[in-house]
């Protein structure tokens, strides 16, 4: 095809033409078959086997959000990967964090990245937190065919939202149908347990640390009682990736930040397995 | 109908080289150079939306002088192939040189195609390393040539004059304060040797600055990081990179 990047000759008269801002929307003029959602699927029988991500939760405090994940994949009853990422920045005041099929869910962190970042250059101002909530909504869409196969993508979107002053929390379902959650969120396999662990541990006046400490909290007993989720796994070092958005920005708590809150959650838990109680009226 | 007349294809060039030198005159020039931490851009520009400098990529910039509409227009083109290419191989495939390439080529069947004006542009694409070594200026006038430079560079009508200023007394290794006053110093210079004060406001600053933690190395300075670089005097030292993110 003449279009292609490729060559190094003059840029297609696509590139040059004046249009929307959208990364995507320029694909699918441009080259549409590398659209995930442009994929041709052959038609097949069951589920398809891949691997799967699991929970994550979200929670706001005064100032901001943590978004949190656990770090196993499965497929099937397998433990596909032990150290998988599931949350990941979207820019410097978003994140999103994805559970369902692992491969199409980091093809569609990768776009949906890319998608905010192209709009930023080109325009010169970031989107709204609600501009790239919706964003992600399309995209969701636009798997919708693969989702009905099985190969779902369910992602949990979190931002500073600048306007607000305020940390700000999104969920979707397989059809791209976007609601606003107040206080907190889970999403995957897990995340029936994990909101239950929040919705008793929850306040609103947690500081940063608190809030990222229920996180972990709900993370792990989300591992407690959901197969497919993995806990702290103090032997090999591989700790629930944790990550807070502030005024500051996106920050991801590193290894030995995340080790202490996770090390200090199993101490805890070894005199008391079932985690803290929460007074009963 | 009359025969058209007929024009050489020496004189037709000449022609339209200097349809696009008049072009590109008309605007203000702008310097791009390197120092210690990175490249830094500055350019006279009052507006605070219609910028001359933008990021193309995580370690790429571009500058640009001359007609803002056939700039803005390359700008963009080179965003969607920048974006284009990293997402269908690897961030690190997206490269200054390969950019620079596009655009030559780009430039280049402008200029000397009969059907369309030549572009009214002069561009310059930067890349910083992960060391001053690393550093790649490429100059690309109107005609599609690429200069590949070194330390200074200057585009724009006056850029003769400023280039040979700068190249006399850039230095490897300044300061970001000390080649940010350099710059200024260059571009307050007219035609006639006069020079001209050119207020804080009135610029337009940014740097790829490679101590940046983020990926993304390119930065806008303004406000009052940029009267904070401008006015230390000489004695710079405090003020080295553009590490104290005040706005």
């Amino acid at each position: 095809m003449e279009a292609n990047t490729r060559s190094t000759g003059r840029l297609p008269a696509a590139f040059l033409t004046p249009g929307s801002s959208s990364f995507m929307d320029f694909l699918s003029e441009h080259q549409p078959e590398i659209l995930p959602g442009n994929r041709q699927l052959p038609p097949t029988q069951g589920v398809i086997e891949a691997p799967h991500g699991t929970t994550i939760v979200a929670v706001t405090f005064p100032g901001g959000v943590v978004l949190a994940g656990d770090r196993r994949a499965t497929m099937g009853n397998v433990i596909a990967q032990r150290d998988i990422e599931k949350v990941f920045p979207a820019d410097e005041y978003s994140a999103v964090g994805i559970a369902g099929t692992a491969g199409l869910a980091v093809e569609m962190v990768k776009l949906f990245q890319l998608e905010l970042e192209h709009f930023e250059k080109v325009e010169g101002a970031q989107l709204s937190l609600e501009g790239k909530a919706n964003r992600l909504s399309t995209m969701i869409r636009s798997n919708l065919g693969m989702a009905m196969q099985g190969l779902a993508v369910v992602p949990l979107f979190a931002g500073y939202d600048t306007g607000r002053d305020s940390g700000r929390i999104f969920s979707y379902d397989v059809t791209g149908g976007r609601s606003e959650e107040t206080n907190f969120a889970a999403t995957g396999s897990g995340s029936i347990f994990a909101r239950g662990a929040m919705k008793k541990l929850f306040r609103d006046d947690l500081t940063e640390e608190e809030a990222t400490t229920l996180v972990v909290q709900a993370l792990y007993d989300a591992a407690d009682d959901d197969s497919a989720t993995g806990g702290p796994d103090v032997a090999r070092r591989i700790y629930p990736i944790v990550t807070v958005i502030t005024e500051d920005g996106f920050r991801r708590l590193t290894d030995e930040e995340s080790s202490e809150i996770a090390r200090s959650i199993l101490a805890r838990r070894l005199e008391q397995p079932d985690g803290p109680r929460a007074s009963l009226l | 109908m009359s025969t058209p007349f007929y024009v050489s294809p020496q004189q037709q060039m000449a022609d339209r080289a200097e349809y696009a030198r008049k072009g590109i005159a008309r605007g203000r020039s702008l310097v791009v150079l390197q120092f210690a931490d990175g490249i830094v851009f500055v350019g006279e520009n009052p507006s605070r939306a219609l910028h001359k400098f933008s990021e193309i990529y995580d370690r790429i910039g571009f500058a640009a002088a001359g007609k803002y509409n056939e700039y803005e227009n390359l700008r963009i083109g080179g965003v969607r192939y920048a974006d284009l290419r990293g997402y269908t191989y690897d961030r690190d495939d997206v490269t200054a040189r390969g950019l620079a390439n596009v655009y030559a080529q780009t430039l280049g069947t402008i200029f000397s195609s009969a059907g369309e004006k030549p572009y009214e542009v002069e561009l310059v694409v930067a890349e910083v390393g992960e060391t001053r070594e690393g550093d790649q200026l490429y100059r690309l006038p109107h005609d599609g040539s690429i200069v590949d430079e070194h330390g200074s560079v200057a585009v724009g009508g006056n850029a003769e004059q400023i280039s040979s200023y700068l190249d006399q007394r850039h230095q490897d290794g300044m300061t970001l304060a000390e080649a940010l006053k350099l710059a200024v110093q260059a571009l307050s210079r007219d035609t006639n040797g006069t020079e001209r004060e050119i207020p804080a406001e009135r610029l337009e600053v940014a740097v790829l600055d490679r101590t940046r933690p983020q990926k993304r190395k390119f930065k806008r300075i303004g406000g009052r990081q940029l009267a904070r670089l401008l006015g230390a005097e000489g004695d710079g030292g405090e003020e080295d990179s553009a590490s104290e993110d005040a706005e």
